[in-house]
């Protein structure tokens, strides 16, 4: 018999699952070595299917996205009793995502600002003797960890083909890699960038720029040329994609394992390099980091040390 | 033996130090909380854990109870950590398992809420056990010591500290800004208590400075750079030039003589501008080295460039005369540096009220000095400016000091150079004098009886802050006369004393660039700026640089006494580390892990000290372990988490905040 | 419960200069609030934000940053380095609703026994006008 795996989607924007689906044909032969159980986007089966199978039944479970409702914890909970491995697949699931953004407000806050003025869905909603029930909106975003034990870490938005194919290697292979380990290299990006040579020894920032303000060089370091590029404290794997396509890395693979605290250790890192010791000289440097959080925690923030903003 | 192999065990002493820390930290029940902190196995309080019986627990402890971990919660770790080191060195335990608490100049000695204390106490020792868990065996590294030193400023301070290394055989390089040594001392006429004369007494010393083999000595000179670290400390020192040569002069004087002007015309600086000099002097008769400055803000040469130059003709064939000669800068290697840059006297126009700059009767005591000295601008007669002598003197103690508008502290000195000044001036002039005093100050060998000599001699003493001095004459009696108006506190009425004389006792500060002179060489000072000593009991010519030393009145007021010990006390400690070899070195340095170092640089440029260096053919970064200096800037910036500090590991200092918030 | 609320202060001092100054006001018997506890880095350049972060993480009503005077910092120019993160930490903070009283860097030299106290002093009664800092609520694995 196959092995099982199962795919599914908690809060993320789908871009997980396109990168599943857009696999090179050699992950497809690996594809057809397993039997797909579970994937709400491409296949139809039900998640009365998946409660029905013994406990410990399926092989490797993917999760992507971040939990911010309570179904989507429940989903987790239902899978994690049924799989032997569970994967965290993309940032999202790993450290929040960008959905984890959301932890700047709160559920209250979220449904002002979407519904505005109109109708605010209620939890439950009954008419003609049927009724409706939708699930919990969380205030709070929280990784997959925070719900469930989680087995491997896959980082990435999206993580990249050539992660995704070593990642399904490595949970083939006889031997697997230690519990808790992030399927991606433990060094930071600039190791992989093909512009780290052009990165001066004494790189200090006068001023920093946003991307749209320069037609960046294409050779040169970004952050040579004033851009904040988070390279140096985001961890390797995926070849520098941004930065092939000049733009500067925004962290998305998250940080290595030697740093508690993604944006921490980024804002530390990118602070340091301004050239002055002027207050008011610093806070011009900085000008071009009009919002922090978005900018160091945009991956990272339902995972960070603090997790969200302090509700009122 | 028992090293950290196995499970943690952590003996926690608790101390008493008698009841500095007891009566305001309930040590027994600190004592009972540690039991229930994660790993101890040992707990204990002791009356005075830094003695040798206390030391002695833990140096038996650690074997018998199968230690390796030990907590010392006591005083500051800047005062025992080494103490408690050497302890836990002795019971063959690597010294770094070792974590203090400071739970008496941070707890018992600022706070009087016993449980406040005691609860603040458990969680600072709560966060040294989860500490100390995560500390790791270090070796330390050792320093070569040069022998050479270096001695900044030639007062009497740096005079004596030159001469004592100088005699035991080590180099040393004196620099002094002024074209001669000597300092404050050599401007005064005689010294308090016992009256010997200054000259006699340092001149010699001066003149040994100059003939000793061991001392190259550098006037008009200033250090400029400092660079390395304790054993190898590199010195950058800018020679101004005199447009005189050292080494060809011979110190005849004839140019002095020859020069186109007659007479002095310009400000004396010695003779605290009470006379005039030429273009080209010497500071003094006795100045040393006996070589004359050309002042070429006065020259007529450097003015003009029309001068006949009838000094270059004095000189003749010795040629040591040039216009030309340009500074030089000179680098120097030492292992040691004894810092003695002394004070400056505080500046009477700061105190408006007492008339200084508007009367021209009313003197600084240094001007006195100047006046009574046998070979100032008066040869010693004590005149006014218009040639009058004087018949009446006041003398205002504490002009600049115990003052909350100008300086608080106490200067020590000016109460019995005061009751010098009275001496000699009535001994000179025959006047009346009068002190005004806030307190007579004399706690010294020889003070108080050299107060009770001036009362038999008559001279007056008045106790009161003086409220001004005057001109403006209320009856005939005042007339032509200044007039001191003071309370006098004892008779409880406000008088007016007339004189003819005034003299300002002004007090001793640190001179204006302190602030400075204290960055070049790393020290720490006060807001004021006197140099701080590392411990003002235990080690009081250290300072927070390993390697430098304190001299003089740089550290704060004091006489030439106390002066003259304390250079002593700085030449020892520089002769220990010399004679020692070499140092042992913190092992707190940074350092990458080259595996994960993903050679990104943001570390190469934060380093003060270009410890850090990109390897080209690997592409990592790597600290030299002997010249990072531990301060950890790099370690926080690393963006990867790739550089780690010994003894300041993340992971200790995420285990205090843990320690610390645990019951928060 | 006390009547008054007494809010805890996490402090990073550094070696040579604010640890010292707090030595001082130890040996100067300068009594002030026990709110803070002080851990001992070898210069201000050392606090990674992350440390910071930890701190209000677990519960800190403050974190206090004492460092040396600009220019005088024993290590030249950590003290600098400080100040650039503790720029945009400050930014930060205040995204995540952390009000600016919660977070200081003071340049305390070691000589300023008595600034130790004013410091601490001054900002325990801010963080007792702001009261409590309610932590975020976090889901835990089940
Ligand atoms: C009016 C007056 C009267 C006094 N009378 C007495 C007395 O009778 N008896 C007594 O015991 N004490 C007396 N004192 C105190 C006495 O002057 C001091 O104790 C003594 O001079 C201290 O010596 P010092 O070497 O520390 O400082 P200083 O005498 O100030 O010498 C410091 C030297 O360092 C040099 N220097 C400074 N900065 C630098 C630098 N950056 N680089 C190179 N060189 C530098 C200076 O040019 C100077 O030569 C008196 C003080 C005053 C003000
Ligand atoms: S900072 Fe960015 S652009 Fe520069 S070397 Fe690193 S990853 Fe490449
Ligand atoms: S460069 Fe950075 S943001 Fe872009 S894909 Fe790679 S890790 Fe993600
Ligand atoms: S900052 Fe860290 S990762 Fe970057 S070069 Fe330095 S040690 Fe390597
Ligand atoms: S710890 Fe300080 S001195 Fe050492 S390498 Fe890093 S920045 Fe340089
Ligand atoms: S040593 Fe005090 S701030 Fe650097």
């Amino acid at each position: 018999m196959k092995p099982k795996v199962a795919f599914y989607w908690c809060a993320s924007c789908g871009g997980c699952e396109e990168a599943v689906v857009d696999l090179d044909e050699e992950l497809l032969g690996v594809a057809d070595a397993v039997d797909i159980v579970f994937w709400p986007v491409a296949l139809d089966f039900k998640e009365k299917d998946v409660a029905a199978m013994p406990d410990g039944s399926i092989l490797a479970s993917f999760i992507n996205g971040a939990i911010r409702n309570s179904h989507q914890q429940e989903m987790a909970e239902l899978l994690r009793a049924k799989s032997l491995v569970v994967v965290a697949f993309g940032i999202c699931a790993q450290l929040g995502g960008i959905p984890g953004l959301a932890n700047l407000s709160d559920a209250k806050g979220i449904l002002a600002e979407v519904y505005r003025d109109g109708v605010t869905p209620a939890r439950r909603y009954s008419e003609n003797g049927y009724s409706l029930s939708l699930p919990e909106f969380f205030d709070t975003v929280v990784a997959l960890d925070r719900v469930i034990q989680v087995d491997y870490y896959l980082p990435g938005c999206p993580p990249t083909p050539n992660l995704i194919r070593d990642a399904v290697h490595a949970l083939l292979a006889p031997e697997l890699p230690p519990k808790g380990a992030v399927l991606a290299p433990d060094h930071a990006l600039c190791e992989q960038c093909p512009r780290k040579d052009s990165r001066p020894e004494k790189l200090l920032v006068k001023e920093f720029v946003r991307p749209h303000q320069v037609v960046a060089d294409q050779q040169t370091c970004l952050l040579a040329q004033g851009l904040v590029c988070l390279g140096p404290g985001t961890r390797a794997g995926c070849n520098a994609l941004c930065i092939r396509g000049n733009m500067p890395c925004t962290g998305c693979f998250g940080p290595t394992s030697r740093v508690r605290d993604y944006g921490a250790k980024a804002l530390s890192a990118i602070a340091s390099v301004i050239e002055s010791n002027d207050e008011s000289q610093i806070e011009r440097a900085l000008e071009a980091v009009p919002d922090p959080v978005g900018t160091f925690y945009r991956y990272s923030l339902p995972s960070s040390m603090l997790g969200r903003r302090r509700m009122e | 033996m028992s090293e950290a192999g196995g499970a943690v065990r952590i003996g926690v002493y608790i101390c008493h130090c008698g009841a500095n820390i007891a009566a305001t930290v309930d040590v027994k029940s600190l004592a009972a909380s540690a039991a229930t902190m994660p790993n101890v196995v040992v707990w204990r309080e002791y009356k005075y854990l830094c003695s040798d019986s206390g030391q002695d627990l833990i140096r038996q402890d650690i074997p018998n109870q199968r230690l390796n971990r030990i907590v010392v919660a006591s005083c500051s770790p800047h005062l025992h950590e080494q103490t408690f080191r050497a302890a836990v060195a002795a019971a063959g335990l690597n010294p770094f398992y070792l974590q203090m608490v400071n739970i008496r100049e941070h707890i018992s000695w600022v706070h009087e809420n016993r449980m406040e204390a005691t609860s603040k106490a458990q969680d600072l020792l709560r966060a040294a056990v989860r500490r100390v868990a995560r500390h790791e065996a270090l070796e330390r590294s050792r320093i070569p010591i040069h022998p050479d030193v270096l001695v900044v400023g030639g007062g009497i301070a740096g005079i004596h500290a030159a001469l004592t290394l100088a005699n035991a055989g080590k180099h040393v390089y004196l620099v002094e800004r002024q074209p001669t040594i000597g300092g404050h001392m050599a401007q005064f006429d005689k010294t308090f208590p016992t009256l010997d004369c200054a000259a006699c007494i340092l001149t010699p010393k001066m003149s040994a400075v100059k003939a000793h083999q061991k001392i190259t000595l550098w006037t008009y000179s200033e250090v400029v750079q400092v660079d390395g670290y304790v054993g190898s400390y590199q010195v950058t020192v800018k020679r101004r030039t005199r447009y005189v040569r050292e080494d060809l002069c011979t110190g005849c004087l004839e140019c002095l003589e020859a020069c186109l002007y007659q007479e002095g015309r310009f400000t004396d600086e010695f003779n605290a501008g009470l006379a005039s000099r030429k273009p080209i002097y010497i500071p003094f008769p006795q100045a040393v080295p006996q070589v004359p400055v050309i002042d070429p803000e006065a020259c007529i040469q450097f003015k003009s460039g029309k001068c006949k130059k009838t000094c270059i003709d004095a000189c003749g064939d010795r040629h040591a005369i040039s216009f030309q000669l340009e500074e030089k800068t000179e680098e120097i290697q030492v292992g040691s540096i004894i810092v003695a840059t002394g004070f400056q006297v505080f500046d009477a126009r700061r105190a408006p009220y007492y008339g200084y700059g508007v009367y021209p009767d009313v003197y600084t005591a240094l001007e006195v000095e100047r006046l009574v000295n046998a070979s100032g601008p008066t040869a010693g007669e004590v005149v006014l400016r218009d040639g009058r002598i004087p018949k009446t003197v006041g003398i205002v103690h504490c002009v600049g000091s115990r003052d909350e508008n100008t300086n608080r502290w106490c200067s020590r000195v000016c109460c019995m150079y005061s009751l010098k000044l009275a001496h000699l001036i009535k001994e000179r002039t025959g006047a009346e004098v009068f002190n005004f005093y806030i307190d007579i100050r004399t706690p010294g060998k020889g003070f108080e009886e050299f107060y009770q000599k001036l009362l038999n001699e008559k001279v007056h003493f008045i106790r009161g802050r003086v409220a001004e001095v005057t001109d403006w004459a209320l009856d005939p009696t005042e007339e032509g006369k200044l007039i001191l108006r003071v309370e006098d506190t004892l008779a409880g009425l406000v008088r007016r004393i007339p004189v003819d004389m005034v003299v300002l006792s002004v007090g001793l500060e640190p001179r204006s660039d302190a602030q400075d002179v204290c960055r070049m060489f790393n020290m720490t000072c006060s807001g004021e700026g006197f140099f701080t000593e590392r411990h003002p009991k235990l080690a009081p010519v250290n300072t927070f640089a390993d390697g430098v030393f304190l001299a003089g009145c740089c550290q704060g007021p004091k006489d030439i006494p106390d002066t003259v010990a304390q250079a002593g006390a700085a030449a020892a400690e520089a002769l220990v580390l010399i004679d020692s070899g070499s140092i042992e070195t913190e092992p707190n340095t940074a350092y990458t892990d080259e595996d994960v170092c993903s050679g990104c640089k943001t570390c190469i440029p934060l380093c003060p000290y270009h410890a850090i260096t990109f390897l080209e053919q690997e592409k990592k970064a790597r600290i030299n372990q002997a010249t990072c200096k531990g301060c950890g800037t790099c370690v926080a910036a690393c963006p990867s988490g790739s550089i780690r500090q010994h003894l300041f590991e993340d992971e200790q200092i995420f285990e205090e905040i843990e320690g610390i918030l645990t019951y928060a | 419960m006390p009547e008054v609320f007494e809010p805890k202060i996490v402090a990073f001092f550094c070696n040579w200069c604010t640890y010292l100054a707090a030595d001082l006001a130890g040996t100067s018997r300068i009594k002030h609030a026990p709110n803070a506890r002080v851990i001992r880095v070898m210069c201000s350049g050392r606090v990674d934000p992350q440390f910071v972060l930890d701190a209000f993480a677990k519960g800190a009503d403050g974190v206090l940053i004492g460092g040396c005077h600009p220019g005088d910092c024993h290590y030249q120019e950590g003290n600098y380095k400080a100040l650039r993160r503790v720029a945009l930490l400050r930014r930060l903070l205040k995204q995540m609703g952390i009000e600016e009283e919660r977070f200081r860097l003071e340049w305390i030299s070691a000589a300023e026994g008595e600034r130790v106290k004013t410091v601490i002093n001054d900002m325990v009664e801010k963080l007792r006008a702001l009261g409590p800092r309610v932590q975020p609520v976090r889901k835990e694995v089940a």
